[in-house]
């Protein structure tokens, strides 16, 4: 459940850098997903087109705030998103640093603390950080998003303890990996180890064939979610046979 | 008078925001306002006056991950 908002589709997925409108359109149909990100930016030209596929596409809306590197300028960028969007949800990114792309505890904190007492429904993005995630849930957020490795690097699960200590950490607590996923089976990774749901764009945006792989990642997520319901069987360091020794011909000289 | 448009210093003959808005042809409800790094609500824009140096910015939907 994300703000009381059941999704059977787990993938997210980002609406930036598709070689034409109309592959952005088709992708999102492959995928499957019911969720996709959108932003905000100076009145440009194309902005008609953008609004229809947004619409034909009957997906939930996540406006984020990439690019703001304060507290004050992700408050004001999730106001204006609240308007033309029509939508509590926001997807809260206040970047720490422009390399890296890695996002500022403090400002994150102080902007969450912000925008959900104005009734914001928060996914903050941020790292794997336990107590961070304790401070945003304070400050009411009720979804995380961490980081699986940085934005657009294509890394998988680059901590994948410290994201095993904070899905074990937060139980109750709906957590979207968000960021970082190069190939589908690292989303399928991520929901194998129960996390609720994955977000990525440039996996699926700068592949060759952006439609196909939009597809292979929505069963990808599927697959893991499936996976993780069933049951893994426990990692064992030794052998242990699958076919059963009882009753076994003698047969050695 | 001058004020800053998205980044770009223009010249306008706009007392408000929404006098701004219509001005400069965006499309009314398509648009979102922000004043000196502040949101301007819709409805508040025709009650907010522009001042010599003005930093507005009107944003739209575009893509984003």
């Amino acid at each position: 459940m994300f703000y009381g908002t059941d999704l059977t589709s787990r993938l997210m997925l980002g609406t930036a850098q598709y070689p034409s409108p109309q592959v952005l359109r088709d992708a999102i149909a492959a995928s499957g997903a019911e969720v996709i990100t959108v932003s905000l930016r100076r009145e440009g030209r194309e902005g008609g087109a953008f609004r229809d596929i947004l619409k034909d596409s009957g997906c939930r809306l996540l406006p984020n705030t990439a690019g703001c590197h304060s507290a004050r300028e992700a408050v004001t960028t999730a106001q204006m998103a609240r308007e033309l969007f029509g939508t509590d949800w926001i997807k809260l990114e206040v970047i720490g640093h422009a390399d890296t792309l890695q996002p500022d505890p403090f400002a994150l904190v102080e902007a969450a603390r912000i925008l959900c007492a104005e009734g914001f429904e928060v996914f903050p993005y941020t790292t794997e950080d336990l107590i961070l995630g304790e401070k945003l849930i304070e400050a009411g957020c009720r979804v995380l998003m961490p980081w699986g490795a940085p934005i657009g690097s294509g890394q998988g699960l680059s901590n994948r303890p410290g994201l095993a200590r904070m899905r074990a950490h937060f139980p109750e607590v709906p957590l979207v990996i968000d960021a970082g996923i190069g190939a589908p089976s690292q989303a399928a990774e991520a929901m194998e180890m129960g996390f609720d749901a994955v977000l990525l764009n440039t996996a699926v945006a700068s592949a060759r064939d952006p439609v196909a792989m939009a597809r292979a990642f929505g069963q990808a997520v599927e697959a893991g979610l499936a996976a993780h319901e069933a049951g893994l069987m426990p990692r064992r360091d030794m052998a242990r046979a699958s076919t059963p020794v009882f009753g076994m011909a003698e047969l050695a000289g | 008078m001058r004020i800053e448009l998205n980044g770009a210093r223009v010249e306008t003959g706009a007392i408000t925001l929404a006098e701004l808005v219509a001005e400069r042809g965006f499309p009314e409800t398509a648009v979102a306002t922000a004043l000196d790094g502040a949101f301007v609500p819709r409805g508040a824009r025709a009650d907010t006056a522009l001042a010599e140096g003005a930093r507005v910015e009107v944003l739209t939907p575009m893509q984003g991950g």
